[in-house]
């Protein structure tokens, strides 16, 4: 069975004069060594420089506002329930009277919690969510935390922040293809 | 000669003094480019955080050495096994004492008085010998240290720089016995002040400095012949017992060798502080600065010159660990006994019948 066509048909025949002395193959490997040495470096300095990872990267959650400002999500559970991990939980409340500039609909999500330890960034909480209030953005990694107080997240750190709103211009890698080919440039990256 | 506190004396001090301590720096510095070039030939970018590029990364290294914990394992040999490194790092340190760093420096004492002080620690005539005798010593460091650890692998990689470092010394010897032959000296700063301008001995000896170049990366323990320390099989060979500063000590004894191995190729083979066009730029510098403050600059930019070349060979033994991968250890051997010691012979041959019939004929082809 052959997998690939790399296969080499080994030979165990005497090392000729040349190979014996080693010279010859020593002074071409550091031939292609020194001319890696001035190659460009493939290194991405990671905190300083980042790589984009392309728009359907799946990094850290985001609970939307609509275009008012007004929390989209509404308690509904569907998000619980399609994650995996369950690493989703909510309590959900009624919205109040003249707290209408702050949920869009008569239910909201009172407490909006997500275990960072157990959610395996897989995206289904955003397929599940029928008002599209949770996405899992494609420029912002989960920083690193070191305490266990830092592992879940609520809703002051999902909740989007109307000053510096997520965009997404690209849904799949052809889209944000095709608008690479039209030069619509991409969101700049925020920083952490 | 009567020992006495004079100029020449403190000139002497001084250059005693710096020879040692840019030995030291090179050899730090050494660790931080040994990663670099690593890196670099790995396409990679390498240490750059401590520091600007990455300059403090030595300083941070050895910080993080002595705050290791300084572990002696409970059936280790104390003393011999404290002893090990010690014994490393000081035949390390010796070897550049012989080294002829410069021409000499020149000082007015008295008018009409002039010191003529050699930027070197010692000149001795059997500098060479001086060289391999301590060269020598050196794995008894390694020995001491593995087998004080009680630890089969460290024994193992113990006996393996021993076997190799004796095997390749015989060849490395021979190779030199040919460049005796050519300056009838067994002084470095002779066989260095006979390589003028740019007369250097690699023309005539190409054979012997492949030998001697050889036998040098055995000596220092460098890939491809790094048994002794070969990760793969022996955990860390000698060493694997050590920990904090004592496995500092070794490793930085390592790369004072890889220096003064690099210093020596430069001195035997090519030329040492001699440079093409040296006395044009001798004369240049005299006539612009004066007798004493020319010669003086002279010798500072053979001084450059040297460690140029010197910087070169420990580029060049990075250059070849990041390049080629480990030999089996039949190969090592078969290489040291099967083919350098006979080489090495032949390259003696060659040079006595050069010296015997081939000189005399382009003596007398010249006149």
């Amino acid at each position: 069975m052959q997998l690939t066509n790399r296969s080499k048909q080994v030979s165990n025949k005497e090392m000729t004069f040349a190979e014996k002395i080693y010279l010859p193959a020593i002074v071409t490997g550091l031939g292609i060594t020194i001319k890696h040495f001035f190659q460009k470096k493939v290194t991405i300095s990671y905190p300083e420089v980042k790589k984009n990872l392309g728009p359907v990267f799946r990094g850290r959650h985001v609970l939307k506002r609509d275009d008012q400002g007004r929390e989209r999500c509404t308690a509904c559970g569907l998000c619980a329930v399609a994650c995996p991990a369950e690493a989703i939980s909510m309590v959900a409340s009624e919205r109040q009277k003249g707290e209408e500039n702050l949920y869009r609909e008569e239910k909201y999500a009172a407490v909006y919690e997500i275990n960072m330890l157990r959610c395996i960034f897989c995206g289904l909480c955003e397929e599940a969510c029928p008002k599209q209030a949770i996405y899992l953005r494609h420029d912002e990694f989960v920083p690193v935390f070191t305490e266990r107080d830092q592992v879940i997240w609520g809703k002051d750190k999902l909740a989007e922040n109307m000053n510096n709103r997520y965009l997404r211009t690209a849904w799949t890698r052809e889209e944000a293809h095709e608008q690479d080919l039209k030069g619509i440039v991409a969101q700049p990256r925020t920083q952490l | 000669m009567a020992f006495s506190i004079d100029a020449a004396f403190i000139i002497k001090a001084i250059i005693i003094l710096l020879i040692f301590a840019i030995t030291l720096l090179i050899a730090t510095y050494s660790t931080y480019a040994e990663r670099k070039v690593a890196a670099f030939i790995q396409d990679r970018i390498g240490p750059n955080r401590a520091g600007p590029f990455g300059l403090l990364q030595p300083i941070a290294d050895a910080v993080k050495m002595f705050f290791k914990e300084d572990f002696i394992p409970s059936h280790a040999s104390k003393w011999l096994f404290i002893l090990g490194p010690c014994l490393s790092m000081l035949t390390a340190l010796m070897t550049s004492a012989v080294i002829p760093f410069g021409d000499s420096i020149k000082y007015e004492a008295a008018p009409g008085k002039v010191w003529d002080v050699a930027v070197q620690a010692i000149d001795v005539n059997i500098g060479i010998l001086y060289v391999f005798g301590v060269v020598s010593l050196g794995v008894y460091g390694i020995m001491v240290g593995g087998w004080a650890s009680n630890n089969k692998f460290s024994l193992l990689g113990a006996i393996r720089a021993a076997s190799q470092n004796i095997s390749y010394e015989i060849s490395m010897g021979l190779a030199i016995v040919a460049i005796l032959m050519m300056t009838g000296s067994l002084s470095i700063r002779h066989i260095v002040e006979q390589q003028h301008g740019g007369n250097w001995n690699i023309f005539y000896q190409p054979l012997g400095f492949v030998i001697f170049i050889t036998c040098a990366f055995a000596e220092c323990n460098r890939t491809p012949f790094d048994l002794p320390e070969c990760e793969t099989e022996l955990i860390g060979g000698y060493h694997t017992e050590y920990s904090s500063m004592k496995l500092g000590f070794y490793l930085f004894a390592e790369y004072i060798n890889m220096f003064v191995s690099s210093a020596m190729i430069a001195s035997l083979y090519f030329g040492g502080y001699n440079y093409p066009g040296m006395d044009w730029v001798q004369a240049k510098l005299i006539a612009a600065t004066g007798e004493i403050t020319g010669h003086n600059l002279a010798t500072l930019v053979g001084t450059l010159a040297f460690f140029g070349k010197s910087l070169f060979f420990v580029f060049f033994y990075m250059w070849v660990r990041w390049t080629l991968p480990r030999f089996r250890y039949d190969q090592l051997m078969n290489l040291g006994w099967k083919g350098l010691i006979p080489l090495a012979i032949v390259n003696v041959i060659l040079t006595g019948g050069a010296i015997l019939y081939l000189k005399p004929l382009v003596v007398s082809l010249l006149k």
